[in-house]
């Protein structure tokens, strides 16, 4: 296992870049710590499969350096790197068993038979495919061959990391769970260093410890699942993560108050000095719906199931809030903002608040 | 299910079905008919019963070409097979090399039978093709007219040269239809080059593969044109397949009865085999 | 009007649909809602005349339709691809089914308009499908659909190579977009949350089957059957075999719960008892909340939720918390069930009513 370090690294696909729009990714310079479990989110496009490709060997970075513990890995071949990698779509060797599909890669480096046989069975054992060992892996559903692709990484257990390229896509949401919680488990006990690449806010939020939101080629904001809730850095990381995703309020500032139409909402701090494009921030989550505060216009309730999703407009912008599952909304409505839950945003870029 | 055998769609299928009837069924029936009656011209025709057949399947004749035909197959499967892969395997999956290589593979394939044959005749012959003459300047003794062996390496040789492009042109449909998911995984794992071959290409050429097999097969099972062309069956009657045993007797000697009963057993031979193929490498393909 | 009635498929020795009954009213929207093999994607095909039914037959508005081909059927369909005329324009793309029914060209301009507005194509109008992103793409072959002013629109998990935030947003729209149309849709997908963004009508399926059928809520919140309540909860329903008996659920002939008020009634004996995840929680929030002990085996947290995994005895069960909790694994934790929406199952997997009370 290793930490992963990316220094300055840009990579534009077509010759000869020029603008910044020519690259897929614009100088990423950030540290995997050796053992984290790392998500990489964004929308499709942003440069998070590049930058797991770069890590795994199969793309070169047209600039930068890739270190593993320090170590220059740029030049090196996908096998030289020792890293494991699990597909969007399963891999595996159909003509194989699942037995022999997870000794592949050790035979392939020409272990012993007999260590081969107690490391198989090991790993057959953490994923669950011990009364299928002998089972051709032709046969097998979507979530058995993404157990063996993880498999095939497991066993070999001086990877210095995994990485999973959308590895539930072609899941069922029930047994999304199931391996979501297995994968997690795993990480626990055997302490991998593991980057899974996502579009899927749920995915990694729930699977990583610390989650890179990436956009149009750029890191936007690195941080815990609950930083990324409470303080999103940029409005980006705000509208992609949560759902619905943050409400964004055009405002005018006067001291720690801010006025949207004749609307006024108190701040929890006044911010220092600003200029710009002034937006409030604030989480569905952290608007009460009830009979004091500002008056909005319901247009819609959306029974979601565990909750409801009011749909709303505050001085002419929509707004959402979520109430309880055995909630109502009262006659003439009204919002208060949770002072905790506000964020101000200076040209989509996150202000401090004094207090 | 009733209402669907009323739709008007079968009128679509009519036109097929006459055609069918006329071009495969009409001409069927008369080689059925004369396989069972005899004639001695003036369009007299006398009942023969099964005696064409008897006489046939006991002919050394008959077994002696379905021998060397059977040969012929395999020898040409085994030279195009293992050949069409190691070249698809070599073909550039990118850029301007795709097209370049795709038109020379199927340039072979664009020239007819006879013209080929014609090509190779004059390719191979001692006394003025490229061939026959620099195998005589180096001290090869080659002569296809005078020696069995010669003429049937001149015919494999043009087979192979023909027909092989279908193989690789089929294989490398199969090949780039490989996801690049698959090479990835394996250099992870650190699969040698062999074991990709053996655990990833091949699995998935599997379905190309036998359709190509089939259809060498079947064709080169049927081949007529080529040894006609440059061989005549010869020397002796060492390059006679069964088509050119057929045509001899019906053509040459006006045997329509023999060489009636010929075609048939010929064209029940053919379907028993591909079937025989077929079942065998559908189900090893089910297996796996 | 479109009824299913009866109907089964069987393919080689398989029954991809068995024993389908279902009424869809025009202007509504219906989710099929169920695994993948479950029989979405058959029944679909069966709705739109390219398959037809082994036994059973299909109406519309009364007349039997079975055996009629796709073709007369009036339906268009949106596929999981994005299915569109790569060298066509948007515009042309979404025109084409105007033009195969001959409309004059004011006509053709007018629709074609319209629906790129609905589907928030306008500036792309004059682009080839392939220039366009994932989203765009799966909206031109959505407009295409609507277009075609079809009487059932079938879409088979139409969001489901999309984004997440998406899906999410074209999710939000849909439910508009369809209320504009008057036409029968018919939505399949595998997840439940889906489902319940979307609201109208669903149907569950299982094994061919459609267990359940009525408004979305309804169905999720009142479970008929086990298999019912199993497809419709994401994450998984947690469930636990108990003894009944008066007023408390025995497990290995030890008390571990005490019986909810409103399932007092029911006879004793061996239940499934069910609940789903967000109605457990930590602390006690509802009166009569059920407190359990449980073990921890890996918490996830997502920002604003944490789903806790717990071990109960031999189950696994599932809490989703709100707010942020950061159990270690094998922490050993006192949990509540929200006693209102505990559900009760038979032997044979039927609900006991009376289960749920929706608030």
């Amino acid at each position: 296992m290793a930490a992963i370090g990316l220094e300055n690294i840009r990579h534009a696909y077509g010759p000869d870049p020029k603008r910044p729009a020519d690259y897929a990714l614009k100088s990423v310079h950030h540290t995997f710590e050796d053992g984290g479990a790392y998500a990489l989110l964004g929308p499709s496009g942003c440069g998070k499969t590049t930058l797991l490709n770069i890590m795994s060997g199969l793309v070169t970075p047209s600039s930068g350096r890739l270190l593993f513990d320090g170590r220059d890995v740029t030049g090196l071949s996908t096998e030289a790197r020792n890293i494991a990698q699990v597909f969007q779509f399963p891999v595996v060797y159909d003509t194989m068993t699942v037995y022999d599909n997870l000794a592949f890669p050790l035979r392939n480096r020409r272990l012993p038979e007999a260590e081969v046989d107690r490391r198989v069975r090991e790993t057959l054992a953490l994923i669950d495919l011990e009364d299928r060992a002998h089972r051709k892996a032709h046969g097998l559903t979507a979530d058995q061959k993404q157990k063996i692709s993880l498999g095939r990484g497991l066993v070999r257990n001086d990877v210095a990391a995994i990485l999973f390229d959308e590895p539930l896509t072609v899941i069922d949401p029930h047994m999304k769970w199931l391996l979501r919680s297995q994968l997690k488990l795993l990480h626990k006990r055997f302490g991998h260093t593991m980057v899974y690449v996502t579009h899927d806010q749920t995915e990694a939020l729930t699977f990583a410890d610390t989650v890179v939101v990436m956009y149009e080629g750029e890191i936007v904001q690195i941080g815990t699942p609950d930083e990324l809730f409470a303080r999103p850095k940029h409005t980006f990381v705000g509208y992609f993560i949560g759902s619905p995703g943050m409400n964004v309020l055009p405002v005018a500032l006067d001291g720690a108050r801010a006025r949207i139409g004749a609307a006024e909402i108190a701040l929890p701090g006044a911010p220092g000095p600003v200029e710009g494009r002034i937006e409030l921030g604030i989480r569905p989550e952290f608007v009460r719906v009830g009979r004091e505060g500002l008056p909005v216009a319901v247009s819609k309730v959306e029974d979601v199931g565990r909750h409801k999703v009011v749909r709303a407009t505050l001085e002419g912008r929509p707004i959402a809030a979520l109430i309880g599952e055995d909630e109502d909304v009262p006659a003439e409505p009204r919002v208060r903002f949770e002072p905790a839950g506000i964020n101000l945003y200076v040209d989509a870029w996150r202000v401090e608040l004094g207090s | 299910m009733e209402k669907s055998w009323n739709n008007r769609a079968w009128f679509m299928v009519l036109p097929v079905l006459v055609l069918v009837a006329f071009s495969a069924v009409v001409p069927l029936m008369t080689v059925v008919n004369y396989s069972v009656q005899d004639t001695f011209g003036n369009n007299e025709f006398f009942w023969a019963g099964t005696e064409w057949f008897e006489e046939l399947l006991a002919s050394d004749r008959f077994w002696e070409a379905m021998g060397r035909n059977l040969v012929f197959s395999l020898v040409i499967l085994a030279i195009e097979v293992p050949l069409g892969i190691f070249i698809a395997l070599n073909m550039p999956r990118k850029g301007i090399g795709v097209s370049v290589c795709l038109v020379l593979m199927a340039l072979p394939l664009l020239v007819p039978w006879n013209v080929v044959g014609t090509i190779w005749q004059v390719f191979g012959r001692v006394d003025i093709g490229l061939l026959g003459h620099t195998l005589e300047a180096i001290g090869i003794d080659y002569n296809y007219v005078s020696d069995p062996i010669d003429a049937w390496i001149t015919v494999v040789l043009m087979d192979v040269w023909h027909w092989t492009s279908l193989v690789v042109l089929l294989c490398y449909a199969g090949l780039v239809s490989i996801p690049d998911a698959y090479y990835q995984a394996a250099r992870i794992d650190g699969a040698s080059r062999w074991a990709v071959f053996r655990y990833i290409q091949l699995p998935k050429m599997n379905r190309v593969l036998l359709i190509a097999v089939l259809l060498r097969f079947m064709d080169s099972f049927m081949i007529y044109t080529e040894p006609f062309v440059v061989t005549g069956g010869g020397p002796g009657n060492s390059t006679t397949f069964l088509s050119i045993d057929l045509v001899k007797m019906a053509v040459g000697q006006f045997d329509l009865g023999p060489a009636a009963a010929m075609s048939l057993v010929y064209f029940l031979i053919i379907l028993l085999l591909s079937w025989v193929f077929y079942t065998v490498m559908t189900n090893r393909g089910v297996e796996r | 009007m479109l009824e299913l009635r009866n109907v089964t498929k069987r393919v080689g020795r398989v029954d991809h649909i068995r024993d389908v009954s279902l009424a869809l009213r025009p202007g509504t929207l219906n989710v099929l809602l169920g695994p993948t093999l479950s029989g979405k994607t058959s029944l679909m095909r069966l709705m739109a005349g390219l398959d037809q039914p082994t036994a059973g037959s299909i109406h519309v508005e009364g007349r039997d339709v079975t055996g009629v081909a796709v073709q007369k059927r009036n339906v268009a369909m949106v596929y999981q691809q994005f299915i569109n005329y790569p060298t066509l324009t948007v515009y042309e793309n979404i025109a084409s089914p105007l033009r195969v029914a001959r409309a004059d060209a004011a006509t053709i301009d007018r629709e074609v308009r319209r629906a790129a507005d609905l589907l928030r194509l306008g500036p792309y109008l004059e682009r080839t499908p392939l220039a366009l992103s994932g989203g765009q793409q799966q909206r031109t072959a959505l407009a295409r659909a609507i277009v075609k002013k079809a009487g059932l629109v079938l879409l088979d998990e139409p969001l489901a190579n999309l984004d997440y935030k998406l899906r999410e947003e074209l999710r939000e729209e849909l439910p508009r977009i369809f209320a504009q149309s008057g036409a029968i849709f018919v939505y399949a997908t595998t997840e439940p949350q889906e489902a319940l963004l979307l609201g109208g009508n669903t149907a569950t399926l299982s094994e061919g089957r459609i267990t359940q059928f009525g408004p979305t809520t309804e169905v999720f919140r009142r479970p008929l059957d086990l298999v019912t309540a199993r497809t419709f909860a994401d994450p998984p329903l947690n469930t636990i075999s108990l003894e009944k008996a008066g007023g408390a659920f025995l497990l290995d002939g030890a008390p571990v719960m005490p019986v909810p008020a409103h399932l007092a009634a029911v006879a004793d004996g061996t239940y499934t008892v069910a609940f789903q995840p967000h109605h457990l929680a930590l602390a006690a929030q509802t009166p009569g909340a059920i407190p359990i002990r449980a073990k921890v085996t890996v918490a996830e947290i997502t920002g604003s939720e944490t789903f806790v995994h717990l071990a109960f005895a031999d189950a696994r069960f599932v809490m989703l918390a709100p707010g942020i909790h950061d159990l270690e694994p094998d922490t050993a934790v006192v949990v509540h069930v929200d006693a209102r929406h505990l559900m009760m199952f038979d032997g044979a997997g039927r609900a006991v009513l009376p289960t749920l009370r929706a608030a």
